[in-house]
């Protein structure tokens, strides 16, 4: 038999059942739509949370006071100054820029309009190693770090809530008594996947902040950026055995800082959302199992009413090949119909879903193939291997069927 | 195709030839002789009724000689070709193009309408749709069942059906037709419409027939009126002349 006939029969046959060719098809749907659409999901959050982590800068390492969580209670490190961050510059090769970094919270005013904000001290090495620059005006010149002018660079958030749409460079701004000359307005960078809002802060030269709002020497972090990925590690040591030196810290004790590379969170935290994509594909792994299932079940269902058709086709003159040529043709177009629906419904809800969730579309073609390759397997499955046995049966028994 | 051809008659041997032919369904004490030792030869255009009282064997039988079911043991020759040895494709060639069948209880695929099912053994002839349509027709009317070409076959009457079945097992003009009780759920009036039908088969087209009746007047169309009993030929009688019909 030819196969446009095996093709126009098994047409007629899905028409003609249409419940139970929608209800396999359903199940085909279902099942790769959940697949994709859990993937994707957590694909897209995976890659959203590490690009987050990646825009706090590149190649970062961060030199905290403080031991690790075995220090006892009570035991306060002592803070940097600028000194310790001058001779990581000096002293460690493979260090593009180091930033000391302190901060404060404070309300800044303008006018009618004030806005409890963060106050950050530091200098132009800030903007390099967070990859950052201005939108408007610029960034510190020599004399106002120097001096420690009352001068500053805002957030884009501090910009709109003090100013609204008003231009603020040139204007000054208060906060603790310190009246402050806005000289540049930062890039947008939106909103941490910790949700923490990176656009409010206020950034003032390190030498204002110190004499001007703590009155001490003090640094709270020191930033520093190695100049490529593979030299992190070695950036890292090297800054540990600096500042035990300077820390007067003898051999064989804990140290009373931390120095954390980026990477190795980003690695955590591309594992943690590794585990999570994992989960949901599990979980929709199962979604597929039972789209199986009903597949399966809608199948069997049918296999005595299919049973007594193939007895009269092979009564009537078909063979075997015949019989499954035509069941084999009706499979494979349910399971097509199903597959491409279950495509477009899937990446429909991953799109749908991941605009509402913030996160970006990702287009995963393994996981698609995946998915429609199992579903139809098991729509071809079980919708050829009932026709297979029963058309090896004596056609009257497959008359009798039962 | 090419090994159903091949199925030549070979010499004098019978269209159909049965030898010690046996079919046991079940085992020990449950066994049931449903079929114990038939001997039978039926040759080309002849026109045999079956009888016999209910389960005598007589549909098992007609299953046997039509590829449909297999014997405990015995042999079977069509046209001198001993059938057990044929593959399972090529009896399947075998009913496709030369039995047709009807079924005691016509076996017509229920979701699909008349037509389709009078072109479903053209379909697996490889007639084309128009071919296959035209055949079909022709063969609906000549059962009397113009007008009902679309109704599938759940929404006809038995009756109907029946008329239907045999529509479908001589629109390919098989070399022999085996029809289980093709009047049984008919009136009169359409039963012999049918039996005119199946004996101008025979006469003009030269088919043979083999069919089981309970009816005496319905055997009377036939040449030769065989009896079952217990699974076994207990009479088997020529007609010198066709039966008094009408
Ligand atoms: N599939 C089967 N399994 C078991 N026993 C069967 C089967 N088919 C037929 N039989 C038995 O074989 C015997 C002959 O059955 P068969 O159908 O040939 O009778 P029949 O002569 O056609 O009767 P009827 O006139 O009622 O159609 C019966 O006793 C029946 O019970
Ligand atoms: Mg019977």
């Amino acid at each position: 038999m030819i196969i446009s006939n095996a093709l126009s029969l098994a047409v007629r046959e899905i028409r003609r059942n249409l419940l139970r060719s929608g209800l396999t098809t359903l199940g085909v749907v279902i099942g790769i739509a959940a697949v994709i659409a859990m993937v994707n999901l957590g694909e897209g959050a995976t890659t959203r949370v590490t690009g987050d982590i990646a825009s706090l800068g590149r190649n970062l390492i961060i030199v905290s006071p403080g031991g690790d969580h075995n220090s006892g209670p009570g035991t306060t490190a002592p803070p940097f100054d600028v000194a310790d961050a001058e001779s990581i510059a000096r002293e460690i090769p493979g260090v593009v820029a180091v930033a000391a970094v302190s901060s404060q919270l404070a309300v800044a005013v303008y006018g009618n309009a004030n806005w409890p904000t963060s106050v950050l001290g530091t200098d132009n090495a800030y903007f390099d190693v967070r990859e950052w620059s201005v939108e408007r005006g610029r960034v510190f010149d020599a004399g106002e770090l120097q001096a420690g002018k009352a001068v500053c660079v805002i957030g884009e958030t501090v910009a709109l809530e003090l100013f609204g749409f008003q231009d603020p460079i040139g204007a000054s701004i208060r906060f603790h008594k310190l009246s402050c000359k806005v000289i540049g307005v930062l890039d947008a960078k939106g909103q941490s996947s910790f949700g923490q809002d990176q656009d409010d802060l206020i950034i003032l030269p390190l030498r204002t902040f110190q004499r001007r709002l703590t009155g001490n020497q003090d640094v709270a972090l020191i930033f520093v950026s190695a100049r490529s990925g593979q030299l992190t590690g070695k950036v890292q040591q090297d800054v540990t055995a600096l500042m035990r030196e300077r820390r007067h810290i003898p051999p064989g004790q804990q140290s009373n800082f931390q120095v954390s590379d980026m990477k190795e969170i980003v690695n955590m935290v591309e594992s943690a959302t590794g585990i999570l994509t994992a989960l949901l594909g599990a979980i929709a792994g199962i979604s597929l199992l039972v789209g199986g299932i009903g597949i399966m079940n809608i199948m069997l269902v049918s296999v005595t009413e299919r049973t007594q058709e193939i007895g009269i086709r092979l009564a009537i003159g078909a063979m075997e090949r015949d019989v499954l040529m035509q069941f084999l043709v009706e499979a494979m177009v349910l399971s097509s119909i199903g597959g491409i629906f279950g495509v477009g419904l899937g990446l429909a809800c991953s799109a749908i879903v991941g605009h509402y969730l913030d996160t970006p579309f990702v287009f995963n073609p393994l996981i698609i193939i995946v998915a429609v390759g199992f579903s139809c397997l098991v729509g071809v499955v079980f919708g050829y291997m009932p026709a297979r046995r029963a058309a090896r049966l004596n056609p009257i028994d497959a008359l009798r069927h039962e | 195709m090419t090994n159903a051809r091949r199925i030549k008659a070979t010499g004098s041997s019978p269209l159909i030839r049965l030898r010690g032919l046996t079919k046991v369904y079940g085992q020990g004490e449950a066994a049931v002789h449903a079929l114990a030792g038939i001997d039978l030869d039926i040759h080309d255009g002849e026109f045999v009724a079956v009888m016999g009282p209910s389960g005598s064997g007589k549909s098992t039988c007609m299953n046997i000689i039509g590829c449909l079911d297999v014997p405990t043991s015995g042999e079977y020759h069509f046209r001198g070709v001993e059938v057990d040895s044929l593959s399972s494709n090529q009896q399947a060639l075998l009913r496709r193009h030369y039995l047709g069948f009807v079924f005691q209880g016509f076996n017509l695929l229920r979701r699909t309408t008349a037509l389709e099912n009078v072109e479903l053994p053209l379909l697996y002839r490889g007639f084309g749709s128009s071919e296959r349509r035209e055949l079909a027709l022709a063969a609906l009317d000549s059962v009397g069942l113009t007008g009902w070409e679309t109704h599938t076959a759940s929404e006809l009457s038995g009756g109907q059906q029946q008329r239907v079945a045999v529509a479908r097992a001589i629109v390919t003009r098989p070399a022999v037709l085996l029809a289980d009780e093709p009047t049984g759920n008919l009136d009169s009036t359409h039963g012999r419409e049918i039996m005119d039908l199946l004996t101008e088969f025979n006469v003009s087209l030269g088919i043979t027939i083999i069919m089981v009746t309970h009816e005496p007047y319905m055997a009377a169309y036939a040449q030769r009126e065989i009896h079952f009993l217990d699974g076994r030929i207990q009479q088997d009688e020529a007609r010198s002349l066709r039966g008094v019909r009408r």
